[in-house]
C-alpha cells in the first residue's frame, strides 16, 4: 500500500498578521512560511506506518507556489520518499473546492491505499479540503484522528469530538484520515535527512493536468480585516493577595457582570 | 430559491444552542433573501422536534427520523437529498464535530462552495456574505458565494440565540436512506470528564505550564466546580503532560469564546493568544509583571497562582452565595 499525505505550506504559527493598504489580503512580506503543523502529523504518521512495514512508499503532494517547495522538502526530509507539486498560477486566490478539486484530479493519477492529512490549515482554517477530496473520490474520510491503527487493508481510526471523547471508525483502504494533535510526535528532518531530501524526486504538475484552479472557484473572497484591539485592562499588584483577589472577583461581578 | 435552510444540531433528540443561534440569524438572512425559515433534523426519536425548532423560528421541519447514529457519508447522502429537494439560496449548519465533518463532504456533493466557522453575517441585499476567522482570528475575511446554495458552518456560543417563544413548525418527513457507507463508527470511547467542551463553555479557567504539575490541576477543577466552568490549559502544559489534548486553547487547540476566560500561569504566547482572544472578559494571574498575557487581559493579578486559585474560589463562594 502507497500513503499520500497532502502538505501546505502556511505561515508560522508566530506571525504576526498585517493586511494590505487595500485590505484585499493580508502582507505576506516577511512571513516565515513553514510546513503546516497539522501536516506534519500526517508526515509523522505515513512514516510510522511504513518503518512499520505496512506501506510501501509514501509520497507528499502539495499544491502551492513555488515557495511550497520548501514545506515539501521539509516532508521529504523527514522521510517521504517522493513528492508532486502543482505549481500553477492558475491556483492563485484557489478556494477549498478548487483546491480539493486539484487535489483529486493529481490523486486519480496515483497508487494510494491511505491519504494522510493535517485536520486543517493553520492560515486559512477551513478544516474542508480533505473531505470535499473524499466526496470526489468516493473514498470513506475519518477526520480530527488522533489515533490510527493500520493492518492490511482495515482501517481503524479514533475520531476526537467534543468533551474529550472519541468515535472509533472502521473501515477499508483507500480512505482518507486527516490527522490531530495526540497522534503522534512528529520527528525533526536529520541533517542526512535534509542533504538527502535535496536529491529526491519531485514532480511538477500544473492546473490543466490535475483538472482545476482557481476558475473553479465557488466562493470569492470580499475583503479582510483585523480584530479590533482590546482596550488595555486593569492589572492589580502589591499588598493583601487576598485583597487583589476580593477586587477582582466583585469587578467580574458588578463591572463585567459575568459571574 | 430565497428559503434558508437550517441543519439542527441535536443532542439525543433536544437541539443544541447552537441550532437556535442558527435559527435566529436565519430569520435576518431570510428578511434579506426574502424567503422562509426552514430546518432539517437528523436522528432517531425526533417526534416534536417541529416544537422545539418552531420556537426559535423554523416555519416547517424536515425530519429524517430513525437514523441511530452518525454517519457521514450517510448524512451526506440524506442532507443533499433534502437541500436538492428544498432548493433554498443559504443553508447553515453548525461547526460542531459533526458538523466540520460534514459540511465540506455534502458542499462538494452538491458542487458548492463553503464558509467554515462563520461567526458573522451580512446581508447585501439578497445575497449572504460570510465573516470568517482565519489565522485562528488574528483576522477575518468576508466570503461571498458564487454557487447556489451559500453554505457556512456557524461557531457555536458566538451568534444570539433569540428569546424563542415561536409557535410550533410543521413536521414533514424526509428520507433517512444513507445509501451504503463505507465507514461505521463502531464504537464511542466517553470523555473522561463530564464538564461542557470548551467551545460551548460560558466560563473557562485555564492553567499553563505555571501549574507545574498534573496533581496541581485539582485546584482548577475545584475553581470551575464553583463557576460550573470548563477547565482549559496552554500548549505547554499539554505536552508537559499535565492537562488532556482535549483541553488546549490555541492557535493548534481549540478557538474558545467565553464570557470569562481565567489564565493562570498561562505567559500569554501569540498561539495562546490567538485561541482565546474573544473571550468577553479575561482575568489573568501570573508571577511575572511582564508576561504579554497581561497586555489582552482586562483584570491582571500580579502573584502566585497557588495562593490566586483557591482565594477565587473563596470569593466566588461568597458571591454566588
Ligand atoms: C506550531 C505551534 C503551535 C502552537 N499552538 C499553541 C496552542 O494552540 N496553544 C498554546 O497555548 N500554545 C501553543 N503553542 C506554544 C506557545 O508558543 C507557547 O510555548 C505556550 O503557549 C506556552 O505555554 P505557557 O504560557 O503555559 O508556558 P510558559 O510560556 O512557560 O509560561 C508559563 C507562565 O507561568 C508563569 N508562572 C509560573 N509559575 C507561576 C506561579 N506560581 N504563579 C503564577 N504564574 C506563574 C510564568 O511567569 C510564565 O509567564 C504553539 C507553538 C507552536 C510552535
Ligand atoms: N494546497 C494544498 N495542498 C495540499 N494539501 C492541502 C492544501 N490545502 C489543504 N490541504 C490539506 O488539507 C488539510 C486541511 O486544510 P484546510 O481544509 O485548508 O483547512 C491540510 O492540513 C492539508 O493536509
Amino acid at each position: 500500500m502507497n500513503i499520500v499525505v497532502l502538505c501546505k505550506q502556511v505561515p508560522d504559527t508566530e506571525s504576526k498578521i498585517k493586511l494590505l493598504g487595500d485590505n484585499s489580503n493580508f502582507d505576506a512580506e516577511g512571513i516565515k512560511w513553514v510546513l503546516n503543523p497539522y501536516d506534519e502529523y500526517g508526515v509523522e504518521e505515513a512514516l510510522k506506518i511504513k518503518e512499520a512495514g505496512k506501506a510501501a512508499k509514501v509520497t507528499v503532494l502539495s499544491i502551492g507556489p513555488k515557495r511550497a517547495e520548501e514545506a515539501i522538502r521539509t516532508a521529504l526530509a523527514m522521510g517521504a520518499d517522493d513528492a508532486v507539486h502543482v505549481e500553477d498560477a492558475g491556483f492563485d486566490g484557489a478556494d477549498a473546492f478548487a483546491v480539493a478539486k486539484g487535489l483529486a484530479g493529481a490523486l486519480q493519477g496515483m497508487e494510494y491505499g491511505l491519504i494522510l492529512c493535517g485536520k486543517q490549515a493553520v492560515d486559512d482554517d477551513m478544516a474542508a479540503v480533505p473531505q470535499m477530496v473524499a466526496e470526489f473520490l468516493n473514498i470513506p474520510q475519518v477526520t480530527v484522528v488522533s489515533k490510527l491503527e493500520v493492518e492490511g487493508g482495515a482501517i481503524k481510526a479514533f475520531r476526537d469530538i467534543e468533551g474529550g471523547a472519541k468515535e472509533v471508525w472502521q473501515c477499508q483502504a483507500p480512505a482518507i484520515v486527516t490527522a490531530t494533535k495526540g497522534i503522534n510526535e512528529p520527528r525533526y528532518a536529520s541533517l542526512p535527512g535534509i542533504m538527502k531530501a535535496k536529491r529526491k524526486p519531485l514532480a511538477k504538475k500544473t492546473g490543466a493536468e490535475v483538472g482545476s484552479g482557481a476558475d473553479q472557484n465557488k466562493t470569492k473572497v470580499i475583503g479582510w480585516s483585523l480584530p479590533a484591539p482590546r482596550a488595555a485592562g486593569k492589572v492589580f499588584k502589591g499588598g493583601e493577595l487576598a485583597d487583589l483577589v476580593a477586587q477582582v472577583a466583585k469587578l467580574l461581578r458588578e463591572e463585567a457582570k459575568v459571574i | 430559491m430565497s428559503n434558508v435552510l437550517v441543519f439542527a444540531e441535536l443532542k439525543g433528540s433536544e437541539p443544541k444552542k447552537v441550532s437556535y443561534e442558527m435559527l435566529n440569524a436565519a430569520k435576518d438572512i431570510a428578511a434579506g433573501t426574502g424567503g422562509a425559515v426552514i430546518a432539517a433534523a437528523i436522528g432517531s426519536g425526533l417526534a416534536g422536534v417541529g416544537a422545539k425548532l418552531g420556537a426559535y423560528g423554523a416555519t416547517k421541519v424536515l425530519v429524517a427520523d430513525g437514523v441511530d447514529k452518525y454517519n457521514v457519508e450517510g448524512w451526506a447522502t440524506i442532507a443533499a437529498a433534502i437541500v436538492k429537494a428544498e432548493n433554498p439560496a443559504v443553508v447553515l449548519m453548525g461547526a460542531t464535530a459533526t458538523g466540520k465533518d460534514l459540511a465540506p463532504r455534502l458542499a462538494a456533493k452538491l458542487g458548492v462552495g463553503l464558509a467554515s466557522d462563520i461567526v458573522g453575517f451580512r446581508m447585501d441585499g439578497a445575497n449572504f456574505i460570510a465573516k470568517r476567522p482565519v489565522f485562528a482570528g488574528k483576522a477575518f475575511t468576508e466570503i461571498g458565494f458564487t454557487a447556489a446554495p451559500a453554505f457556512a458552518t456557524v461557531r457555536p456560543n458566538v451568534l444570539d440565540p433569540g428569546a424563542g417563544g415561536g409557535a410550533a413548525a410543521a413536521e414533514a418527513p424526509a428520507s433517512a436512506d444513507m445509501g451504503a457507507p463505507k465507514a461505521q463508527i463502531t464504537e464511542i470511547l466517553a470523555a473522561a470528564s463530564s464538564r461542557p467542551d470548551l467551545t460551548e463553555a460560558n466560563v473557562i479557567v485555564s492553567g499553563g505550564r505555571g501549574m507545574k504539575e498534573k496533581a496541581n490541576f485539582k485546584i482548577l477543577e475545584d475553581l470551575a466546580d464553583v463557576l460550573g466552568a470548563s477547565v482549559g490549559a496552554s500548549r505547554a502544559a499539554v505536552d508537559a503532560g499535565y492537562a488532556d489534548q482535549s483541553m488546549q486553547v490555541g492557535q493548534t487547540g481549540k478557538v474558545v469564546n467565553p464570557s470569562l476566560y481565567m489564565a493562570f500561569g498561562i505567559s500569554g504566547a501569540i498561539q495562546h493568544l490567538a485561541g482565546m482572544r474573544t473571550s468577553k472578559v479575561i482575568v489573568a494571574v501570573n508571577k511575572d509583571e511582564e508576561a504579554p498575557i497581561f497586555q489582552v487581559a482586562d483584570y491582571g493579578i500580579v502573584g502566585d497562582l497557588f495562593e490566586a486559585v483557591p482565594l477565587f474560589a473563596n470569593e466566588f463562594k461568597k458571591l454566588l452565595g
